[in-house]
């Protein structure tokens, strides 16, 4: 959606995501996510109808990034023709909302570059220390022996040193803050491994062990390259997602020229032209004009409010029903947006201080291997080893202790996890979010948009006649009015044939009118509008629709009205999900904006007992809190920007991918589709998860268990060391990938 | 063991040849569209992509 304001210090330049191709020719580049790109048959149309529109030099689709990259002439197209020739095509085009040369992009290949570097590093260093070891055993040279040792060190320095660099300065950072991380003994091990078989190596004696060190860093960075990847596709996902919803604006200039601009280039000052069902870019007021709000995604309100000059508007809104002009206050401080990235900041810096389950496993375990690794060091000294048998052993103790296993066993998990909630539509976007997941006990939804598809419906269509209904979609066809959409819709699915209204008249805040040629007008709209002023008389009225709009049909001056009901219809699997939920053991809430009886009705029909209505953004954290205390931890499930700070505050949060841009921010993840479902799935994934990654440590910890006192009675080199522990790898693995394939319930 | 003197060699030349085969596809762009690549050879028309500039 179209949100004007950043909640970092710095604005994002309109120019953010294009550079310029070629520095000769005046050429720009632009990336757009493309949102049905899903088969190789998509990837071909969308290049052909860009080769064939003007000003196009070249066009790469890339189908699992979903997104597509065109090189322009800038005199002869534009990001926004490109948008709408792809529209043409039939495919939903949008400008990034980030640059997409991103820190996620170059964090992979930096990975998969050091990766490649350890493989073959290590793969020929193993080539010599194989020969080397065999030669032990038969004639080998000691020259040659020495010559392979020579070999290696120069193979392998230069590679620990490239390779290593992601642990050396994870370790580096966690030591500097007086903390202790799984990197802290991996490196510690890598460099002791490193400088003693150098020591070696010029003392021209056997213990050299460059392979196990080189192979070390060569599977450690496996599992790091998977967590990542897989991170940051989800992570373009989202930004695709959040790209899509952002719009134009057109800004009115003082010398009564106008232009288009992306969202996020608008400046406070400028004057906006909203057209008549376009969602408002930024936050301001009105300076003409006068039209219905639907401001769903902010309050949560299902029915438009009527604007006036003067008034405020915020972003994120909709301007129904007639063009009005805006002057954006985007500055200013006083604004909802600011109120809300006031509340979000304070929830996020609260929740800041979760320890992540690997990180609380190293703070016991580093200590605990370091000690041992010094006490085996010190023991075969005092026992009158010499001071090289005693490091070598020292070194596998740690070798074989702490790296793998333990460092796998929850980015192992992670990563079959996210990848499995990936293929159900919902992705993860924060990285400790599955382990927040996991702990929650009760669950918080939002009532409109997210229980509710946020669109109304048409509830007693068995009550009006189809002429009526044709007549009244008729009337209804140019309105962007959500009520009068719902007559259209109500009309279409019954089949009826009817042709839109010429010289419909919109009367913002009461309704439609048109003369037809026999003079007589038909009007749709409000009950004063349609003179039902005692809606009783009205034909087919019930009184069961609180959480119900009515709109009237009068077919003539005088005659008797006609009701139309409405009701913001919930998604299909609701009550379901809530039901499986608190079967489960989950004490379910309904934590809503919206108006008293609106919410009472959706909870009934949803089966939740416990609600809670008209809660403003800071009501809703407050509601929160009060559940902490309690000892609960809650999941918040919202989508409006009145729920962002609620969803930040919450121990995990989930949002619909309808929802607002800063709402998909807060959470710790996105559901995409219409269903409910997949936060069940999701919970039960998290929850899996948690079990495998203990279950990882507890294989991890028998592994350990039987090792370390054969590692420290030295029975262990460091090259077996370096084998045990890549098997030990993989059966953590192994053990992990399991969960993609799991039946899970809760 | 006089084999040995050129055995070596070649074992790490070809070794980083592959390794410099690797960094430059992957500095290509050749690992960015993973799903994609494998419809692209099913293209029959080249005409379409032929004037990208990669």
């Amino acid at each position: 959606m179209a949100l004007a304001v950043d909640f970092d210090t710095q604005r994002i330049a309109p120019q953010a995501s294009r550079k310029v191709a070629q520095p000769g020719e005046a050429q720009e580049h632009v990336v757009l996510a493309v949102e049905n790109l899903n088969c190789g048959g998509c990837m071909r149309k969308i290049e052909r109808s860009l080769h064939e529109a003007p000003g196009i030099a070249s066009v790469r689709a890339n189908l699992s990034a979903k997104r597509v990259s065109v090189t322009f002439d800038p005199q002869t197209t534009g990001t926004e023709a490109i948008i709408s020739t792809l529209a043409g095509a039939g495919f939903r085009a949008a400008d990034l909302a980030v640059s997409p040369a991103s820190e996620t992009i170059s964090a992979d290949r930096d990975l998969l570059r050091r990766l490649a570097v350890a493989g073959f590093a290590a793969a020929n260093i193993m080539l010599l220390s194989v020969s080397v070891w065999a030669g032990l055993a038969s004639d080998m040279d000691p020259e040659i022996q020495s010559l392979f040792h020579w070999l290696s060190a120069l193979i392998a320095l230069p590679a620990i040193a490239y390779a290593g660099q992601p642990f050396f300065r994870s370790a580096l950072t966690a030591l500097n803050a007086w903390r202790l991380n799984m990197d802290v003994p991996i490196s510690l091990a890598l460099l002791l491994a490193t400088g003693m078989s150098l020591a070696q190596t010029i003392r021209g004696t056997e213990q050299v062990y460059f392979d196990a060190g080189v192979s070390l860093v060569f599977f450690l960075l496996i599992g790091r390259y998977l967590d990542q990847s897989l991170r940051s596709r989800a992570k373009g996902a989202a930004q695709n997602l959040l790209g899509l919803k952002s719009g134009w604006a057109t800004v009115l200039n003082d010398d009564g020229t106008s232009e288009r601009l992306p969202a996020r280039a608008l400046l406070a000052g400028m004057r906006i032209l909203v057209p008549a069902g376009e969602r408002i870019a930024v936050d301001g007021r009105i300076v003409s004009g006068t039209t219905d709000i639907d401001e769903q995604l902010i309050t949560g309100e299902t029915l438009p409010r009527t604007a006036r000059p003067g008034d405020t508007v915020y972003a994120g809104t909709t301007a129904l029903t007639a063009p009005v002009e805006v002057e954006a206050t985007a500055a200013d401080d006083a604004t909802l947006i600011a109120e809300i990235a006031r509340l979000m900041e304070t929830a996020e810096q609260n929740k800041g201080r979760y320890v992540r389950l690997a990180d609380k496993a190293a703070a016991l375990y580093a200590p605990v291997v370091h000690a041992l690794g010094l006490a085996t060091f010190l023991g075969w000294v005092l026992l009158g080893a010499s001071w090289e048998t005693a490091l070598t052993t020292a070194i596998s103790v740690l070798i074989i202790t702490c790296p793998c296993a333990l460092a796998l066993a929850v980015p192992a998990v992670q990563v079959a996890a996210t990848s499995r909630l990936f293929k159900h539509g919902v992705i993860m976007t924060a990285s400790d979010g599955l382990e927040r997941l996991a702990e929650v006990d009760t669950i918080v939804f939002d009532k409109t948009g997210t229980l509710t598809l946020g669109e109304p419906e048409l509830t007693n269509a068995t009550d009006i006649p189809d002429s009526t209904l044709a007549a009244a979609a008729a009337l209804a066809m140019t309105s962007r009015h959500p009520y009068a959409q719902a007559v259209v819709r109500a009309a279409r699915n019954r089949g009826l044939e009817f042709q839109p209204l010429s010289d419909v008249n919109e009367t913002p805040g009461a309704g439609l009118s048109h003369s037809g040629e026999n003079g007589l007008e038909v009007r749709l709209g409000s009950a004063e509008w349609c003179g039902a002023a005692n809606p009783a008389v009205a034909i087919g009225t019930d009184s069961t629709g609180d959480n119900a709009a009515s709109l009237y049909y009068l077919p003539a001056p005088g005659s008797s009205p006609v009701a139309f009901q409405f009701i913001d219809a919930m998604r299909a699997d609701a009550a379901e999900t809530i039901a499986l939920a608190r079967t489960a053991g989950f004490q379910v809430t309904l934590l809503s904006g919206d108006r008293v009886k609106a919410v009472k009705q959706t909870a009934t029909a949803a089966g939740i007992e416990d609600w809670l209505a008209a809660r403003r953004p800071h009501e809703k954290i407050a509601e929160l809190d009060r559940l902490k205390a309690a000892g609960h931890r809650a999941l918040m499930v919202g989508d409006g920007l009145n729920d962002a700070p609620a969803l930040a505050a919450a121990h995990a949060s989930l949002s619909p991918a309808s929802a607002a841009e800063v709402s998909q921010i807060a959470s710790d993840g996105i559901i995409q589709g219409s269903r409910l479902a997949p936060i069940i799935e999701t919970i039960a994934v998290a929850r899996r998860a948690r079990r495998m990654s203990l279950e990882n440590f507890a294989i991890a910890a028998a592994y350990n268990a039987i090792c370390i006192p054969l590692a420290m009675l030295g029975f262990v080199t460091p090259l077996i060391a370096a084998i045990a522990m890549s098997a030990s790898s993989i059966i953590v693995t192994a053990n992990a990938l399991r969960l993609t394939t799991a039946k899970l319930k809760l | 063991m006089t084999a040995l003197a050129w055995l070596i060699p070649a074992a790490l030349f070809l070794g980083l040849i592959g390794l410099a085969g690797f960094l430059w596809a992957l500095k290509s762009g050749q690992f960015e569209d993973l799903d994609g690549a494998a419809y692209r050879i099913l293209e029959d028309d080249d005409e379409s992509t032929s004037n990208d500039k990669r």
